[in-house]
């Protein structure tokens, strides 16, 4: 078993590896394999591994890159994330690629679909549509033909039929790979001190630009070591952090809110890898309807997700009463729309519940979080104080 | 600068502020008479099912626009940003959510009626989304019905998409009318009306197409906007459309046999020298002076995209009265804003080819994603295939905050420059322009 600090330091490396050099050693180790990149929030990885592909989730070039190409692809009030993802293509660093898949979760990633496919980035470039429909009859039948386009485009690549036991073998993988994670949360909930929402980050990051299978086995031993006592508990005030869902935020903010005096004790950074809530059906004769109920039925608040029914704000307020959270802080990136649309009545719902929070917007590339820790640490203090 | 006081109107355009203002007076006595009312959009519209269950149909874009043209958008994008809403986010959503809290009074003055029923038709456009959300819990217990139109993702409409828009329609949309209006849904006055909206599709294509013709007897934007006006909104399926459409058709054909330009607020465009495809929407709140830096400088819109976000009729699309639910089905998922990247660089192309333009233009949005993503890859594109000067501007939609005369029309002032090079340049080597 490696150390914690071995497994902390690979998982950092992992995650910001914009070569994806071990998704690009695992691919070249067999001829059939191949290698889809998805953009956030989710897609059911379980359909590509169950391909013989793997699934990278690209979570843009953050402050790792110049952003120089990228820049002239877009406009000022366009966010940050896509020009990282031009930079990322035009500079090779997502050859060796065989598809990829923009989810509908706003009008940009949907447009750099149509980049890619402009640019012939790939074999494929497929916008994945969720259906915003419901009825397991009408929006569950959308999704999967959704899906089985999906699989079809990997067909034509590598020859290889998905079925129905691959599929069941892979949701086997991924609800092992959420019940982890969501053992990680439950022990950062109780004791947030034991892992830093820093190195929770890294781990899950980690996860997707690796085999669901390597991460299982990582998962598996940080939770075995964070079920000891590590680090010192602090007089920190617990906060869950709303709206960073597809832009991700850059480590220095995460780390000044963390400095500032707040456990964050529940995000949604990597929020695809916890899309799911509890386990799918993983011995179903039909693993494409169970995927697709799971997708209906399951799927976690998103501000990608039509709410109504379930309002969102009453979501996230639940999941701070769950956390036993202290406050929330809204932090999204400039120019997202999905978020900022949302963040009004999110607060509303907040205020209602008399849960205090505040908010502010970032870019992947901010460079300077002084402002950031200010008001972070005002905001803790003023919980601590007076709450 | 000043604009004239005095617009000069064609005769299409007073009837169709006649038309409009008896829609925002029903609207205003809605309730008075009995009348339902359904909030929706304009992409992707059904208006012909609605009108079907003799229902109203109000277009919160259309308030926003209305709103921009008066004046009056930029006290209404402050008050929602005072309750949160972002800089950032779409200005018709903020000035939507502004005009509510402020008494929901419509552009001609008169009170809007609450909705009874919100149709998201969900086409095109991500914030329609987020916009009816937020319109949810502004009208708590308004029932909301959702047409989700899968956006052509291949290029191509497929009958698994319109089977599941159908179901949709059958199983969701058209009950709820049914609920709302306490009518049963009448699949023969349904197919009735589409054949008036055939009809005015054909028109409306004959009007827009006649900017082919040297000169052009239209402006295919800033008019543009005013042809469509009818089709695009509450009147698609009435015969009002209909006469509407055809005494547009007059008119163009009366300009083309005299020879006439299209005419500005100012009167006829005496010299075009400049034919132009427009990519974007326009700016609405500096409306007329955007306009007239194009027409002082003798540029004339000759095929514009924002002209297609209610339908790609010039593509072959006409509503089908043989297949009521399926025609509208394939209308939503073939507007503008639902089609891919490749597909709307392929139909500027056309544009630039048959329309014989000496240059492509974008205005850019900065409210509106939709379009605004990706067009610097358009521009390349079509610089690339068709050889022509291509120009960005920058603006918006209703936030008049971010209509800078000055930096457009220097912008606006170098392009034209660039474009009368190239046609010396041209002449001078005995190419034919365009």
């Amino acid at each position: 078993m490696k150390s914690f600090d071995t497994i902390l330091k690979e998982c950092e490396a992992l995650s910001f590896d914009l070569n994806f050099t071990h998704a690009k050693k695992w691919k070249a180790e067999k001829s059939d394999r191949i290698l889809v990149g998805y953009l956030p929030i989710y897609v059911p990885r379980e359909i590509i591994h169950a391909a013989n592909g793997l699934p990278v989730g690209i979570m843009g070039s953050g402050d790792r890159k110049q952003i120089i190409k990228g820049d002239a692809y877009y406009q000022s009030y366009i966010c940050h994330f896509p020009r990282g993802i031009i930079e990322l293509a035009l500079d090779k660093n997502l050859d060796n690629f065989d598809g990829f898949m923009f989810p509908a979760i706003c009008d940009c990633v949907r447009n750099l679909s149509g980049m890619f496919k402009l640019s012939q980035k790939g074999k494929f470039q497929r916008y994945f549509d969720y259906p915003q429909n419901f009825e397991p009859q009408t929006g569950g039948v959308f999704y999967i033909q959704e899906m089985e386009k999906v699989m079809e485009d990997m067909y034509a690549i590598n020859k290889i039929k998905v079925t129905d036991e691959k599929l069941n073998k892979a949701i086997k993988l991924y609800n092992k790979n959420r019940k982890l994670i969501e053992a990680i949360y439950a022990i950062r909930q109780q004791y947030p001190w034991r892992l830093s929402a820093v190195e929770t980050y890294h781990i899950l990051r980690a996860g997707i630009v690796i085999p669901v299978e390597e991460h299982n086995e990582i998962l598996s031993q940080v939770v075995e070591y964070i079920s000891n006592e590590r680090g010192e508990p602090m007089d920190n005030i617990r906060v869950v952090v709303s709206g960073s869902f597809c832009e991700q935020p850059p480590v220095g903010l995460i780390k000044s809110i963390e400095m500032a005096g707040c456990y964050i004790v529940d995000d949604d950074f990597m929020l695809g890898s916890r899309w799911i809530q509890g386990d799918i059906n993983e011995n179903s004769n039909s693993p494409l309807s169970a995927l697709s109920s799971a997708y209906i039925n399951q799927s976690t608040f998103s501000s990608a997700y039509y709410d109504v029914g379930n309002p969102k704000g009453k979501r996230l307020v639940d999941l701070a009463q769950k956390r036993n959270a202290d406050g929330v802080i809204f932090s999204a990136a400039s120019f997202c729309d999905p978020a900022l649309l949302d963040r009004p009545e999110m607060q509303k719902e907040c205020d209602a519940a008399g849960i205090p929070h505040i908010n502010f917007q970032f870019h992947e590339n901010t460079g300077q979080f002084k402002v950031i820790k200010e008001q972070a640490g005002t905001f803790s203090d003023s919980i601590k104080l007076w709450a | 600068m000043a604009a004239p006081t005095e617009a000069i109107k064609e005769k299409s355009m007073i009837l169709q502020k006649d038309m409009l203002a008896k829609q925002f007076h029903d609207l205003s006595k809605a309730k008075e008479l009995g009348k339902k009312v359904v909030y929706t959009f304009v992409p992707g519209n059904i208006t012909e099912l609605i009108l079907s269950f003799d229902m109203l149909p109000v277009y919160p874009e259309i308030n926003a626009l209305q709103s921009g043209m008066r004046k009056k958008s930029a006290s209404f994008i402050k008050d929602a940003e005072k309750i949160g809403f972002s800089e950032d986010v779409c200005t018709y959503v903020k000035c939507d959510i502004g005009m509510m809290l402020n008494g929901n009074i419509g552009p001609t003055g008169e009170k809007l009626p609450s909705p009874d029923l919100l149709l998201l038709s969900y086409t095109g456009c991500f914030t329609f989304l987020k916009w009816f959300e937020n319109l949810e819990r502004l009208y708590p217990g308004v029932p909301v019905a959702m047409l989700h139109t899968p956006y052509q993702e291949d290029g191509q409409i497929t009958k698994d998409q319109i089977d599941y828009m159908v179901k949709q329609l059958k199983e969701d949309v058209i009950p709820k009318m049914e609920k709302v209006s306490g009518k049963k849904y009448d699949p023969a006055r349904l197919s009735e009306m589409m054949k008036n909206s055939a009809k005015a599709e054909d028109l409306l294509v004959k009007v827009l197409e006649s900017a082919k013709n040297v000169p052009t007897p239209i402006d295919a934007y800033f008019a543009g906007v005013y042809y469509i006006g009818p089709i695009f909104t509450a009147f698609r399926g009435t015969t009002a459309a209909v006469e509407y459409y055809t005494e547009l058709w007059n008119e163009v054909q009366e300009r083309m046999r005299l020879g006439l330009g299209p005419v500005t607020p100012e009167g006829e465009i005496k010299e075009q020298k400049f034919r132009l495809v427009m990519e974007g929407p326009p700016n609405w709140t500096n409306f007329r002076e955007f306009w007239k830096i194009f027409y002082d400088m003798g540029a004339v819109i000759v095929a514009s995209s924002y002209t297609k976000v209610g339908g790609v009729y010039d593509l072959g699309f006409r509503h089908d009265p043989t297949e009521p639910l399926e025609s509208l089905a394939k209308y939503c998922m073939g507007c503008y804003t639902n089609m891919n990247l490749p597909q709307r660089v392929g139909l500027i192309e056309k544009y630039v080819k048959e329309y014989k333009a000496d240059g492509f233009l974008i205005n850019s949005i900065k409210s509106c994603n939709s379009f605004s993503a990706g067009q610097l890859m358009i521009m390349r594109e079509i610089e690339q295939r068709c050889g022509v000067p291509v120009g960005f501007i920058e603006s918006d939609l209703v936030d008049p905050r971010y209509f800078s005369y000055a930096n457009i029309k220097n912008r606006l002032e170098s392009y034209f420059q660039m474009l009368e090079q190239r046609k010396i340049i041209l002449k001078r080597d005995g190419i034919e322009a365009g």
